[in-house]
């Protein structure tokens, strides 16, 4: 990883070019119960007529103590209860708690475990962000408007992805396939065909959504020099993921630090220069059509073996790890998703640390939101992409 | 005396007629909508659904009548019957066939938009009543929004009345049932008026792409938001209606009425019209994203105004020196 000189300190409070300092301000609770706040998530906006004069958010509505909660847990245990942390992308969860743990255990993950956890984690990343653009459209379109159209065209594409996770583990969301040490559910027979399938009319329904959201004027005007994030900031508030990469920092875990299989399989990450809500709509969408890409030249290749290297354990419960720490970083569909874990040699970890992409990426809210108006707040936030269960945990 | 008892039982029916349409046209936009998103629609209650919207209003009367206890009691239950009576009372002017008119005025063209105007008025108290800041917000967004439209849509609207020169609604029809449809002849001045009248009459009626007083992604559920039951339903009452009375009143003006063409006029056609108009409305509806309120103000004062000053401008140049 690069090192960043920071320069320049913006102060939220003072970061507005057009606010009158007579005007009467006006406090807008703004979120839990709100349609557009992805979540339980609230912001205390400071209004001036439409403008935002100061966004103040706060998270932990949906605290549910999960890191807490996994220190009393056995480690094959803890699984099921990240899953629900970054509930869009369930699986990518799974892939960084239990690599932090085969680092600890100096565990080698057979060769066809990773390139299956490479295959999940792209499959993942396209239903993720299909999802997204959905929610996206929502936020600019409303319920009862285009913007649902977006919405049912997204999710009618995400349950193709959903059908295909449910072939291998049976689980639609919530899958608890990943272990200490490789994959609990190998690939079912001639679920390449269906993969391919599926990615095939995923990739013809592609070009309709673009020309309904990155082509279509609307979309664009709401869009462009929205919510405009610099790089240096971005870096300064560890922001990672598509939000980076749409500032034009070419930053990819899956390339710089290659885990799963991505050593054997190069991704081109997908930059784009704007740092506004559509420079991250046109960086989704091309990571879409990279996922594609990366999937159809995995799916026919997965090598044959084994798919767990643990040995068998009669009560799994009982797995103790040596004493020691690890992290573990992992480009998941929202930015890096870091796990943290002491180990005191118990059959509990010390302490679980997880570091999720989302809550950074909401960090950014009190410096880009000011100067925005109210309609532009909620495409700002939703180009954020905040999944809350992962930023509350 | 004779002319009030016409207008009284026209005006009737007509009532009766439109709000009954007004609900089916409710299950006909969510059958569209639905068939655009590759979903079903209201299946259940009724034949394809059609009972639907019976079903939808006897749920909203069962729901609690809430009056938030800081709002304006009087102001907050006066605004939604005002939204309806005053969309309805467009109707009144708006002739379907040379007969079925409840009150054809000398000054039709005058009386509808003025009418119009006045809807923002019941959206605005309601705003403002309901002592909620997103309301207020709503109700804010609504008056500019409103304000601003109306006078590209008085220009367009101009535009047949001064190539028919006439107020009267039934006169314009009559003329274009003379002579030709305005957006067929004079097609350069007619069709831009026709554009500009449906896209004003868009945002006069709060429809995507013009949605931005209820927004409900931004707003929750803008000036409705405190409204529960009957007068919620209300609400949505007077958008409908406005919005069907708003496409017979396009189809009247600028598509040539009752008129059939090469075929005999009648009733029938101005039906045919106004639900081809009210189903491209709700076209665009499904389709297209939300504009923002200051691009929406942009629109209509860089580009709609001017236009439609010019297109009044050439109307009387042409009405003169060539009509």
């Amino acid at each position: 990883m690069r090192t960043v000189q920071v320069t320049r300190r913006v102060d939220p409070h003072l970061n507005i070019d057009r606010y009158d300092p007579e005007a009467e301000l006006m406090l807008l609770h703004f979120g839990p119960q709100h349609p557009s706040t992805h979540g339980v998530f609230r912001m205390d906006l400071t209004l001036d007529g439409e403008l935002v004069v100061k966004a103040v958010p706060h998270v932990g509505f949906l605290h549910r103590a999960v890191e807490k909660l996994c220190e009393s847990l056995a480690y094959v245990q803890i699984t099921p209860i990240v899953d629900k942390n970054d509930y869009v992308a369930p699986m990518t969860n799974e892939q960084a708690l239990n690599m932090a743990f085969e680092k600890l255990l100096n565990l080698e993950v057979p060769r066809r475990a990773r390139w299956m956890r490479s295959l999940f984690a792209e499959l993942q990343r396209i239903a993720s962000h299909l999802l997204w653009l959905g929610t996206f459209a929502l936020d600019l379109g409303g319920a009862l408007g285009g913007g649902s159209t977006v919405f049912i065209y997204c999710f009618r594409e995400r349950e193709l992805v959903l059908d295909l996770f449910e072939e291998v583990t049976g689980a639609r969301f919530h899958y608890n396939t990943h272990t200490i040490g490789g994959n609990r559910h190998d690939l079912p027979a001639g679920w390449s065909a269906k993969v391919h399938a599926a990615l095939n009319v995923i990739d013809s329904r592609l070009g309709e959504y673009e020309r309904m959201t990155l082509h279509n004027k609307i979309f664009v005007v709401r869009t462009q020099g929205v919510g405009v994030l610099d790089a240096e900031l971005a870096l300064e508030l560890g922001i990672t993921g598509p939000i980076l990469r749409a500032c034009g920092v070419d930053h990819d875990l899956r390339r710089d630090a290659p885990f799963h299989a991505y050593d054997e399989v190069p991704v081109k990450p997908v930059i784009a220069t704007g740092g506004d809500c559509l420079a991250r709509a046109q960086v989704r969408l091309g990571e879409i059509r990279e996922s594609i890409r990366l999937v159809r030249a995995m799916v026919d290749n997965v090598p044959s073996g084994a798919i767990n290297s643990g040995k068998p354990i009669k009560v799994p419960v009982q797995t103790k790890i040596p004493p020691g720490q690890a992290y573990v970083a992992i480009e998941t569909p929202r930015g890096e998703l870091g796990t943290y874990v002491i180990s005191d040699g118990s059959q509990f970890p010390y302490r679980l640390k997880i570091r999720p992409p989302s809550l950074h990426a909401l960090s950014a809210l009190p410096y880009i939101l000011p100067g925005a108006t109210v309609s532009d707040a909620v495409a700002i936030l939703g180009s954020l992409d905040p999944i809350m269960g992962e930023v509350d945990r | 005396m004779s002319g009030f008892v016409h207008g009284l039982g026209y005006g009737a029916v007509i009532v009766t007629v439109l709000m009954t349409v007004t609900a089916f046209s409710l299950w006909f936009e969510r059958k569209m909508a639905a068939r655009m998103q590759s979903r079903l629609g209201p299946t259940m209650v009724g034949p394809a659904g059609i009972l639907q919207p019976i079903a939808d209003v006897l749920k909203l009367l069962q729901k609690e009548d809430i009056v938030p206890l800081k709002a304006d009691a009087v102001l907050f239950n006066l605004a939604p019957p005002v939204a309806v009576v005053c969309a309805i009372g467009v109707a009144a002017a708006v002739p379907f066939s040379p007969k079925v008119v409840a009150a054809d005025l000398d000054v039709g063209v005058l009386y509808v938009l003025a009418i119009g105007a006045v809807t923002v008025l019941p959206v605005f108290s309601a705003g403002w009543a309901s002592n909620n800041k997103l309301a207020l917000l709503g109700g804010m967004r609504a008056v500019a929004q409103s304000v601003s439209y109306e006078v590209p849509l008085v220009l367009a609207a101009l535009v047949p009345v001064i190539l028919s020169g006439s107020m009267r609604i039934g006169a314009i029809v009559q003329f274009q049932s003379d002579h030709h449809w305005f957006v067929l002849w004079p097609f350069f001045l007619g069709i831009p008026a026709f554009v500009i009248f449906v896209l004003a009459m868009l945002a006069e009626a709060n429809r995507i792409p013009f949605d931005i007083p209820e927004a409900e992604s931004e707003l929750v559920a803008g000036v409705t938001t405190e409204y529960t039951g009957m007068k919620f339903a209300l609400f949505y009452m007077a958008e409908y209606v406005h919005t069907l009375v708003a496409s017979a009143l396009a189809a009247a003006l600028f598509l040539g009425g009752w008129d059939g063409g090469p075929f005999p006029p009648g009733l029938h056609w101005m039906v045919l019209k106004t639900f081809l108009l009210f189903a491209g409305l709700y076209w665009i509806r499904w389709t297209l994203l939300r504009f923002r309120s200051d691009q929406l103000m942009r629109l209509c004062w860089w580009y709609l105004v001017p236009s439609s000053i010019a297109l009044v401008a050439a109307a009387g140049v042409w009405v003169v020196f060539v009509g």
